[in-house]
């Protein structure tokens, strides 16, 4: 594919908002675990939850689209002035020329489970102020932030399950390609609900402790919130030296089972191929990979296999979700940005919550964070129902 | 930059909708030939499944697996090859509403079959399951505008990545009391088959672009409740243009107030 210029971005998480607190903790090795406090959950596990979600107010003239999801999308679309640049873009190229990919699991459920507790006694129907299209819905979260810069294009949310945010990379750079749009919003948003906490809980996939990807012991995920976003365009003639760019997104299927993956790590093998293959790289020019990690002993094994497959040990790897927590449909995109931010700040991000890598899985696992030069680096994402996705990173020469 | 023409060739077509039981009977009705009787929509047993998932297959599942199966036969396909495009307003309602009926109830142990079925791309998941394609597999959601959506990044998959890409639009219905706020009334959906370059196989061709203008509507009235009451039935006069044979552009609802004209031509 053509490289693409990530001209903008920011990522919210339990680290904190936006890039400072981000970058913050990724070189501290901090953890925004905590134990799950959540809304009327009890579940003994840990949560990555975003602070102050619930102050934000959505604008007058947009409160139908009240709900977590939406309030936790606006919070970081006002980061690192994401929201400003993209209204210089919008001037720049027409409001029917910025076109919106975002991936959300759940978007905004929670509002659904809540009315569900509030309906009535007699007749059983959901309370008058319950609206699903805004709220509920997969788009809801694509409508919210195409109304919110009166837009007037292309938008849609895709929802993969956890490789969501990072299947909307491939999809807008497919539309900018077409010359359908000039610039995509890209990102993802998801937000703590009790769909995912018991849902993950019933499969035995939540740890009762801190998620630790990679470890020897680890047993299951933190399941967690995040939002991040990033404005692609096309390469202009002038892209500064050490711009981050998007060079290459390879997607695959499993085939293989609803909740676990191929055991062998098939389809992240052919999702990693496909992305070196759309970058024109190989696997010697890759500096850092971003694993999905989620810890559970399943998944890891699965994309070990996958990575040592392809890249032996060689080269550095590490899971961010000990720090974030598994952020599901948006892990995708948080993760974009932190490969982003690895390659403008020379960090190797560690693995705060591991102790002892797996010694089963021969790769070169990361415990802790330490700079180092990286100018390729990988991303995976691998979601429910066997959705794969990989993507690389670049900086401009 | 100058945009691409946006020019695909449709080398299958699917269909499965209220009274609209597969492409070939779709096709006599919206020519005239057969007039249209509302009927609830008749799903087969998606025998290609492995026993196990299909005792457990959801509506949505058998809904998803019909158009798809029917869309590549149609096209003499090969499904264990196929990149797919899966388009849809929810997913799966009924599952929807037993979670959170049992997540408002005191006991919240929620089946894990349930809440894996409960991901917006449980048809994409089961249809990969199926044929076994280790293809790339997209999953939209668009609430009304589910249909153009899909088309539109269907098209970046077949131009962009020059392979052959099947497009399944589809919806299904909530159950009360999400019916009251969603009232989608049945399942329903189409698939496309389309290619990069016209073939032996090719039925048509189609050139999209962005359009303002009002969508065309079906002049028989209970074809036009389907129309408007199905979002990815917002393509049917896409739809009876192939299967009556005329050509030209026709106007499909996308979101407002982007539209997308279709010009369809004979190959």
């Amino acid at each position: 594919m053509s490289p693409l210029l990530l001209s903008c971005y920011t990522a919210t998480t339990t680290l904190g908002h936006g890039l400072d607190a981000t970058l913050a903790g990724l070189r501290d090795g901090r953890s925004g675990l905590k134990p799950c406090d959540f809304e009327t959950v009890d579940l003994d596990t840990w949560i990555g939850e975003v602070t102050a979600v619930d102050a934000q107010k959505l604008p007058e003239s947009l409160t139908r689209y009240d709900c977590r999801n939406n309030r936790l999308a606006q919070l970081a679309l006002e980061q690192d002035g994401f929201a400003s640049h993209v209204r210089a873009a919008i001037a720049r190229y027409g409001k029917t020329r910025v076109g919106i990919f975002l991936g959300t699991s759940t978007a905004g459920i929670l509002q659904t489970e809540q009315a569900y507790r509030r309906r009535d006694p007699v007749s059983g129907a959901l309370p008058e102020d319950f609206i699903y299209r805004t709220t509920h819905n997969a788009f809801s979260v694509a409508e919210f932030t195409r109304d919110y810069f009166a837009l007037e294009g292309p938008a849609l949310a895709i929802s993969t399950a956890c490789s969501s945010s990072a299947k909307v990379f491939a999809a807008a750079a497919r539309q900018l390609a077409l010359g359908t749009i000039d610039a995509a919003i890209v990102g993802g948003v998801d937000s703590l609900c009790l769909t995912t906490l018991h849902g993950f809980a019933s499969l035995q996939l939540t740890s009762s402790a801190p998620c630790r990807p990679y470890d020897a012991t680890r047993n299951g995920i933190s399941v967690g919130e995040g939002a991040a976003f990033a404005l692609l365009e096309r390469l202009p003639a002038d892209t500064p030296s050490g711009a981050v760019l998007l060079l290459g997104t390879g997607e695959s299927s499993d085939a293989y089972h609803m909740s676990s993956p191929h055991p062998e790590g098939l389809g992240a093998r052919l999702a990693m191929e496909a992305a070196l293959r759309s970058a024109g790289l190989q696997t010697g020019d890759i500096d850092y990979i971003n694993l999905h990690g989620t810890a559970t002993p399943a998944n890891d094994a699965a994309e070990g296999k996958a990575v040592a497959a392809l890249f032996g040990n060689r080269v550095p790897c590490s899971s961010i979700k000990g720090a974030t927590g598994h952020t599901l449909g948006a892990a995708g995109a948080v993760e974009a940005i932190v490969c982003a931010l690895a390659l403008t700040h020379d960090l190797l991000p560690g693995s705060p919550n591991t102790g002892t890598p797996d010694p089963a899985i021969p790769i070169d696992y990361l415990l802790n964070s330490r700079p180092a030069k990286v100018r390729h680096a990988l991303t995976n994402s691998f979601g429910f129902g066997g959705s794969n996705c990989s993507l690389v990173f670049g900086v401009a020469p | 930059m100058t945009p691409t023409p946006l020019t695909v060739w449709i080398e299958g077509i699917g269909l499965l909708a209220p009274g609209l039981p597969d492409w070939a009977s779709a096709c006599s009705i919206l020519r005239g030939a057969a007039p249209y009787t509302a009927a609830p929509s008749i799903l087969p047993v998606p025998s290609i499944l492995p026993p196990a998932e299909r005792r457990r297959a959801s509506r949505l599942v058998k809904l998803t697996l019909a158009i798809g199966l029917e869309t590549a036969a149609n096209a003499g396909a090969d499904v264990s090859q196929l990149a797919t495009v899966f388009a849809a307003s929810g997913a799966d309602g009924h599952n929807c509403h037993a979670l959170c009926e049992q997540l408002a109830s005191d006991d919240r142990q929620v089946s894990p079959t349930r809440f894996h079925n409960s991901v917006h791309n449980a048809g994409a998941g089961y249809w990969g399951i199926a044929t076994q394609s280790m293809a790339p597999s997209q999953v939209i959601g668009a609430f009304d505008a589910g249909f153009g959506a899909g088309l539109l990044d269907t098209l970046g998959q077949v131009i962009v990545d020059r392979q052959a890409t099947m497009l399944v639009a589809y919806d299904s219905e909530y159950p009360e009391p999400l019916f009251s706020k969603r009232d989608t009334p049945d399942c329903a959906g189409l698939g496309l088959l389309l290619t990069p370059e016209k073939t032996e196989r090719s039925v048509a061709r189609i050139m999209v672009t962005p359009s303002t203008e009002a969508a065309e509507k079906m002049a028989d009235a209970g074809l036009e409740n389907l129309r408007t009451s199905i979002p990815a039935l917002r393509c049917l006069p896409l739809l009876q243009r192939l299967a009556r044979g005329e050509y030209g552009p026709v106007c499909i609802d996308y979101l407002p107030p982007m539209q997308l004209s279709i010009d369809l031509q004979p190959c």
